[in-house]
């Protein structure tokens, strides 16, 4: 019994000098707090996928009622911004070459006069696929406004009520903004990378400054320096995931759908996860430079294959299989699940018994690292 | 003399150095000295007086805030790249790329200097002579030891024949034998002419010097011939023999507690004493003698004469080492090594660099596996049995080693609840700690931000916190002033008259003095073993020698009969 | 000419030694060679924003001929994978599994409504990928369009139009993501070696005091500056080589421009690199504070805000004036342009312009803060 009570006395002893190392200083204090709500606004701005203002050419070659109506529809949209018309379509080639326009419409002639006869007219958009992604999105967002021109025209010209041939509902974010999934996405990902290397400074950070030795000479042992390394690295983790979502809700305003509690659950389990990752990199690292080096080893293909800026499913099958094995990809899949769509405990199994696993692994090879690699 | 030019001259230079979150230090005070050509001088005084700071100023590091400093004739703070052209500077750290083999660094610094081919062809086999270091050529400075990597920092220094030497502290952590061979090297250059300005905290290399410069927070205490600081102590200085069943620590204790004693050391059994009045038959005092009695007004540490244990029986055995064997790898860092400490002894390990303390230590901490062999602490074997038999022990590592970004007090109170000190016992316990070693006023100050003998004290405070009855000190004084030194050594004596035991190591072989028995390693193996006075006598025969050459002749007795058939 | 020469041997010297050192060191293999190596896999095999074979569930109420019809395009697009479901419900479930990104909902009326043309399909996108989402979207409206194009060639009445979108993609019709992940791949190895490591050697060497020892040689400011540079700079060419074999060998990125200019720019750019990292590692002499700092400064911004993932036009106006202050910005126009595009001259000369000027103000900055004293 007073050896259980000894224990976490020598636990909570830890703890409180991890926290008054990481909070003491109003500096590490910021750099706490500031970092990741400032990432999270500058991608929750930056790392959009949405388009707006984009700058767009005009070829109109028809100069006609109704291609000056199709170009009033383009002006008419928040996302379209008219930079040019031009005359020759000649002189396009420049403009996007140069970056001046990302998108042309080029409207031949003869365009009324075929509507007018009730034949179909065809216009071309010819978008710049240096960056193919962008360009896909800006022609979608045209053919959307030519659908909305479809309609008036029908509903104008007497024409059976407008038609469109598919009609588009989406589930969890109906005006399918980036901002929706990202963020929800980026509470995993700023986590990780804060508290994981976090974790894998501190023990790098005694070993370097010799403390490790003369803690190790102390009557704590190897269990519990993990733990009280791991605990004060969870809450700096569990809070930052907090600063985050506040934004996401505060700031950003956007709906949570799903349970706090259920959130949670998979948020401690994904911080014991990362810092499990961090406490074993510092178990192997000698020098914090070392852990800091060990530590962007895992963070890059951390975050790239977590599947929040690309696909996972995009990816080769072996790749994909790498991705089993990243705390980030089920933390995102949680973060927004619960977030927009509001699954419950049952749907995010598939998702908390890795992060178990990788958290276990992780923790128990590093408390036998402390014992053993002390040379 | 007078009529040599000098190559040193300052006038009324004063420094002040900025400091984050804190109001700017006063380096130097309007110091000014000069020093003739071709003199070799000692620059000595307690920590925080200013050498490193005087130093670097004088290779064009820094630029001085007030005065005027001329080396070799050139104002440095006008034209530093002139005198940087021209001197030989060593900092304490000497930045040797580790990842470069000896060569490679030697070839490094003679190309920066321009030392031609030619001129390599010479210089090279003396300097490589000189520190010994031609078999190493090959090897990475890095895995160098640390008296060797002193010696190529000098024989990078020195590749192109500099007219002035600066040198900061480079026998700091030195073992003696390395140390040694440092200071014929540096002989050897100053009888060839050469100037130098040697930073040192040890003392009897300044007696060396033709001329030793005394600094004392950022002022000049004295400048003149060491002979002439000695005799300051003239007629002052005693031997005085121990009672009976008192040792020499326990005596120094004792007249360090009176009021008409300047300074007492234990030496050769008897302890040398520095009176404040003209003594009868007094001896020869030496440059330390003379440097104490200049420092005299230096305030000296309490040490409460209240020990926690009491004594018990003597013949208990604290520490038992039999057999002890660590490989790593091919190398045999210690090599059935046994020896063995009673309870309330204290024990030194003494050394060359690389001769297998350290490692002896992080085995007895239960830091390392042995590879073979038996190891009792306290009776028991501590990595083996349960962690809080590490209650017993308290650990001093060789570089400050608690938490720098912690305050004091928060330093104390981690340890205190890491060893689950219950909540009356801590608070006496820190309030005690903060009290023996004077850290009260600096309680709530970053422990990392403190001078080297307040950090020293509070290291030594955390290992003494839960009182164990047993003390490992690695190195506990190394860079340690002379002054902080002695009040560390009579916090020993009372702990020892305590009934703790401590087993420490050191380089200072003046400090052997005060252990009851001492052991003499090397490679690893055990070379002699017993009191200090029983492995003088067995060594040395000649007369008025020092604990010093005894170690210097069993090691390098050892090493020939090791290298022989 | 005395002096002149005994520079080029200090220069030498130091060049030498940190040749020597970077082969010996382990860190700056890691951050000189696994790293880049793992971009280039990752960015080559991992990351895709392509939409290929996405998995939609049909779900066709009653089947018939014309349903068939109607629904032989998703069968046949490389763009999509149906799996026929035999109700709503279980094409929901499908959906809430995310085995599936949308459903196609074809209701049993809809042969009798297509009669009166008013026929419709009925798309559901799952809206946690936005972007993703928004791509479906426009791939069903093309499939659909596509049907109802060739029904009205057979001589249907209309039921698209009046106005159809013929789209075209200029530099990338392959509509390939890696045309453009590739360029912002040669930035990010660039960055990571040009700063980081640069930052961290400089760092290591005021950390462990070896700059005190070299400041008092003859060694001028110049030389230690030009000795840092040169190995790095070297290093970096070769990652560019790398990268640069790596797009076109491994994923046949087209290379349009001249090799000459991809040659300056490169070099511009890793200048500009190498000197923010001499500038960092000065002002702040630690290893690890001036790695973390040069991380936020560098690398993230060159991963997020340069517009090699997302489109600076679409950033908030805040955002976008940012951008203009950092070189990958500039970087990844030109490396875009001469990849898929050609020497675009209105692009080529204006941002070359803005490099060089940041490199001879970087250039006068280190000159004027490098001072060898360790005030």
């Amino acid at each position: 019994m007073t050896e259980i009570v000894g224990s976490l006395l020598r636990v909570l002893s830890l703890i409180r000098k991890e926290l008054l190392a990481i909070l003491k200083d109003p500096k590490s204090r910021a750099s706490v707090i500031v970092p990741p709500i400032l990432q999270c606004l500058i991608f929750g701005y930056a790392a959009s996928y949405d388009l707006n203002h984009v700058p767009f050419a005009v070829i109109d070659q028809d100069r006609s009622f109704a291609s000056h109506q199709l170009i009033a529809h383009f002006d008419g949209s928040p996302v379209f911004t008219q930079v040019a018309t031009l005359s020759d379509p000649r002189k396009l080639a420049a403009m996007i070459n140069s970056r001046q326009v990302l998108l042309a419409l080029d409207i031949q002639d003869g365009f009324a006069r075929q509507l007018a006869m009730g034949q179909t007219a065809s216009v071309q958009i010819i978008a710049d696929g240096r960056d193919s992604n962008t360009a896909e999105v800006a022609t979608s967002y045209a053919a959307a406004i030519i659908n909305g021109f479809n309609a008036q025209w029908r509903q104008d010209h007497g024409l059976p009520a407008s038609q469109p041939l598919v009609v588009t509902r989406a589930w969890f974010n109906p005006n399918l903004q980036t901002r929706w999934s990202m963020i929800p996405g980026l509470i995993g990902t700023i986590t990780l990378i804060q508290t994981m290397m976090l974790a894998a400074m501190s023990v790098a950070r005694e070993r370097e400054q010799g403390t490790f030795d003369q803690l190790l000479v102390t009557p704590i042992r190897p269990v519990e320096i993990m733990i009280g390394k791991a605990i004060p690295a969870m809450l700096v983790g569990i809070f930052q995931a907090t600063n985050i979502l506040l934004v996401a809700q505060l700031w950003f305003r956007i709906p949570f759908a799903g349970s706090f509690a259920i959130l949670y659950m998979g948020l401690i389990l994904f911080v014991l996860a990362a810092v499990g990752l961090g406490i074993f990199l510092s178990s192997i690292a000698m020098t914090m430079q070392q852990a800091m080096l060990y530590g962007m080893v895992v963070i890059m293909p951390a975050t790239l294959l977590s599947g929040l800026s690309t696909p996972i499913s995009n990816m080769p099958q072996s790749l994909q299989l790498v991705t089993y094995a990243n705390p980030l990809r089920y933390a995102i899949q949680i973060a927004q699940r619960v977030y927009l769509e509001g699954v419950g405990v049952s749907e995010l199994l598939p998702y908390l018994w890795p992060m178990a696993v990788i958290a276990m692994v992780t923790l128990s090879i590093a408390t036998w690292m402390f014992r053993h690699r002390v040379a | 003399m007078t009529t040599a030019p000098a190559v040193i001259r300052a006038n009324a230079v004063t420094k002040r150095l900025r400091q984050r979150h804190a109001p700017p230090v006063l380096a130097l005070d309007q110091i000014s000295l000069s020093i003739p050509q071709g003199v070799l001088a000692a620059l000595v005084g307690p920590d925080g007086a200013g050498k490193t700071t005087l130093l670097r100023l004088l290779a064009g590091l820094l630029p001085p805030d007030e005065g005027e400093l001329f080396v070799l004739g050139i104002d440095v703070a006008h034209d530093p790249q002139r005198v940087q052209d021209a001197v030989a500077y060593m900092p304490q750290r000497f930045g040797l790329y580790e990842d470069l083999t000896v060569k490679e660094n030697l070839d490094l610094y003679a190309d920066l200097h321009g030392v031609t081919a030619a001129a390599r062809g010479q210089r090279y086999p003396s300097l490589l002579e000189m520190t010994a270091l031609a078999p190493f050529l090959g090897r990475l400075a890095g895995q160098l030891s640390g008296g060797m990597k002193q010696k190529l920092g000098l024989a990078c220094a020195l590749i192109q024949s500099p007219q002035l030497l600066l040198l900061d502290e480079p026998t700091a952590g030195v073992d003696p034998l390395s140390r040694h061979e440092l200071w014929q090297i540096i002989t050897k250059l100053s009888t060839e002419g050469t100037s130098a300005l040697i930073a040192t905290s040890y003392l009897d290399e300044a007696e060396r010097c033709q001329q030793a410069i005394v600094l004392r927070d950022g002022k000049v205490l004295a400048q003149s011939p060491p002979r002439n600081i000695a005799d300051r102590a003239r007629n002052l200085v005693v031997l005085h023999e121990p009672m009976r069943d008192e040792t020499a620590r326990d005596l120094q204790a004792r007249l360090l507690d009176t009021d008409d004693v300047i300074d007492a050391v234990p030496q050769g059994g008897r302890v040398r004493t520095i009176c404040r009045t003209s003594q009868p038959s007094a001896l020869a005092p030496s440059f330390e003698d003379g440097f104490m009695t200049l420092l005299a007004g230096a305030p000296r540490a309490r040490v409460s004469r209240t020990p926690s244990p009491p004594v018990t029986r003597r013949d208990e055995v604290s520490v038992e080492v039999r057999d002890l064997v660590r490989r790593f790898g091919d190398f045999v860092a210690v090599d059935h090594l046994s020896f063995s400490v009673k309870r309330g002894e204290v024990y030194g390990l003494l050394g060359p660099n690389g001769a297998g303390k350290s490692t002896t230590f992080r085995m007895l901490c239960g830091l390392l596996p042995a590879t073979s062999g038996t190891l009792l602490v306290a009776g028991e074997d501590l990595r083996r049995t349960p962690a809080s038999a590490r209650r017993n022990i308290g650990y001093m590592a060789q570089r400050f080693s608690l938490y720098p970004q912690l305050s004091v007090l928060e330093n104390l109170a981690f340890f205190a609840g890491i060893y689950g000190l219950k909540a009356h016992l801590r608070r006496d316990r820190i309030q005690w700690a903060l009290e023996e070693f004077e850290l009260a006023p600096v309680r709530t100050q970053q422990s990392g931000m403190l001078p080297g003998g307040l950090k020293q004290r509070l290291a030594m405070a955390v290992a003494l916190l839960h009182e164990p009855p047993l003390l490992f000190l690695d190195e506990p004084t190394s860079g340690a002033d002379p002054l902080a030194r002695r009040d560390f050594w009579r916090r020993i004596t009372v702990l020892a008259q305590g009934g703790v035991t401590t087993v420490i190591t050191t380089h200072f072989m003046e400090e052997a003095e005060y252990c009851d028995r001492l052991a003499i390693l090397d490679a690893g193996r055990l070379l002699a073993e017993g009191t200090p006075a029983q492995i003088r006598d067995a060594n040395i025969q000649k007369e008025g020698s020092t604990m010093e050459d005894a170690f210097i002749a069993i090691v390098e007795h050892a090493r020939a009969k090791a290298q022989g058939p | 000419m005395i002096g002149l020469s005994a520079s080029i041997r200090r220069t030498r010297a130091l060049i030498r030694k940190e040749s020597l050192q970077i082969r010996r060191d382990p860190s700056s293999i890691i951050i000189g060679i696994v790293l880049p190596t793992m971009l280039i896999l990752l960015f080559g095999y991992g990351l895709s924003l392509d939409v290929r074979r996405v998995p939609v569930a049909l779900d066709l109420e009653a089947p018939s001929p014309l349903v068939t019809s109607l629904i032989s395009g998703f069968r046949l697009s490389p763009y999509f994978e149906p799996v026929a479901v035999t109700d709503m419900q279980a094409a929901e479930q499908l959906m809430a599994r995310r085995a599936v990104d949308g459903i196609v909902r074809v209701r049993d009326n809809y042969p009798r409504q297509n009669a009166f043309g008013l026929g419709k399909v009925q798309l559901i996108v799952h809206g946690v990928d936005a972007n993703r989402a928004r791509i479906i979207e426009a791939y069903a409206g093309a499939v659909l369009g596509a049907w109802a194009a060739q029904r009205q060639a057979e001589g249907y009445p209309a039921e698209i139009g009046p106005v159809i979108i013929q789209d075209r993609l200029w530099f990338n019709a392959a509509n390939d993501s890696h045309y453009f992940l590739v360029p912002g791949l040669i930035v990010l190895v660039m960055t990571l070696i040009g700063a980081f490591l640069t930052t961290m050697v400089v760092a290591r060497e005021w950390e462990r005091g070896t700059l005190e020892a070299l400041f008092v040689t003859p060694v001028r400011v110049a030389e230690i500056l030009l000795g840092k540079t040169v190995p790095y700079f070297a290093m970096g060419l070769v990652g560019l080589g790398l990268c640069v074999l790596a797009a076109r060998v491994m994923f046949q990125v087209p290379f349009r421009g001249s090799l000459l200019l991809l040659g300056v720019s490169s070099i511009l750019y890793l200048l500009i690199a190498l000197g923010i990292g001499l500038l960092i590692s000065s002002a702040v002499r630690s290893q690890f504070v001036a790695s973390q700092l040069t991380l936020v400064i560098t690398f993230l911004p060159a991963m997020m805000l340069s517009g090699f993932l997302f489109d600076i036009r679409s950033m908030p106006k805040a955002v976008q004036l940012l951008t203009y202050l950092l070189p990958a910005r500039y970087f990844v126009a030109l490396l875009q342009t001469l990849f898929l595009a050609g020497n675009i001259w209105s692009v080529v000369v204006p941002d070359l312009a803005v490099l060089a000027a940041m490199v001879i103000g970087l250039a006068a900055l280190s000159w004027v803060i490098t001072r060898k004293s360790l005030a």
